[in-house]
């Protein structure tokens, strides 16, 4: 792995929830040591984000199209706080691999 | 002195007594967010388009969170149905359906229903933030759940929500 990792933060509103786990997922890669740049969409701009910003993950708290070809992650843990660490250990590994 | 005057001025509740409705009956997730939205409207926090944008609102974008206590939903509609800002708080005697934040094939049980009414969208994230931390904190759902009045819930959301 070398490099920045991209990633796609999806939400109904590009704001409010995509921001709470904008932030969770900064804070993960750092204590991993991977560095990161975050972009934030609503769930209906993810395919034209995907064309713009190349994201290596997408974490997303609203459905979002399956035949994405990159790997999605439901980002509700970081708020319900249930499974948090669950996600946290693959969204790592995924970068990881990206 | 002055500097705690000022916060004293600055800080206003997010809930008051008059928003809380507990227990609260409902017989679905649009029952209790109707419920609150009145208490919203009569408080002059909200529009009366409100609670149709909301319950529209929940059918796209659900709010239930599945989480780890009492299932609790953070139904909202956007800024341009809100006045002013305050969250009304509904206690269920027993759980509703909400569909499921970011899984539109579920629902959760929920008995913990905060309607927001938030007038700018940045102040939403930090709301978000800081409700994120409180449902987060071992005990607290427990807590609001087993409240007997409303100023219990009162106090409660007070000690956690701190926005100026």
């Amino acid at each position: 792995m070398n490099g920045e990792r991209r990633v796609l933060i999806a939400c109904g509103t590009a704001i409010a929830t995509a921001t709470v786990v904008a932030e969770k997922v900064k804070e993960i890669a750092k204590e991993a040591g991977i560095p990161v740049k975050v972009a934030q969409c609503k769930a209906a701009e993810v395919r034209g984000r995907i064309a713009t910003f190349d994201p290596h993950v997408i974490v997303a708290t609203t459905p979002v199209p399956k035949d994405l070809g990159i790997p999605v992650f439901n980002g509700v843990p970081f708020l319900s706080g249930v499974g948090m660490d669950a996600l946290k250990a693959q969204i790592i590994e995924a970068l990881k691999k990206a | 002195m002055k500097a705690t005057q000022k916060q004293a001025e600055t800080r206003q509740p997010w809930v008051r007594e008059d928003l809380v409705i507990v227990p609260m009956r409902a017989k679905s997730a649009a029952d209790a967010i109707a419920q609150l939205g009145a208490r919203l409207q009569t408080g002059g926090f909200v529009k009366d388009t409100w609670t149709q944008a909301t319950i529209e609102r929940e059918k796209t974008f659900a709010t239930g969170l599945p989480t780890p206590e009492v299932g609790v939903a953070i139904p909202h509609a956007d800024v341009e149905h809100v006045l002013q800002q305050a969250i009304a708080v509904g206690v269920l005697e027993k759980p509703v359906e909400f569909g499921e934040m970011g899984n539109p094939d579920s629902t959760v049980p929920v008995r913990i229903v905060c309607a927001l009414a938030v007038a700018r969208s940045e102040l939403l994230v930090t709301l978000l933030q800081q409700l994120v931390e409180m449902f987060q904190s071992p005990g607290v759902l427990s807590q609001i759940a087993g409240a007997r009045s409303p100023a219990e819930i009162v106090e409660i959301f007070d000690h956690h929500i701190q926005i100026e």
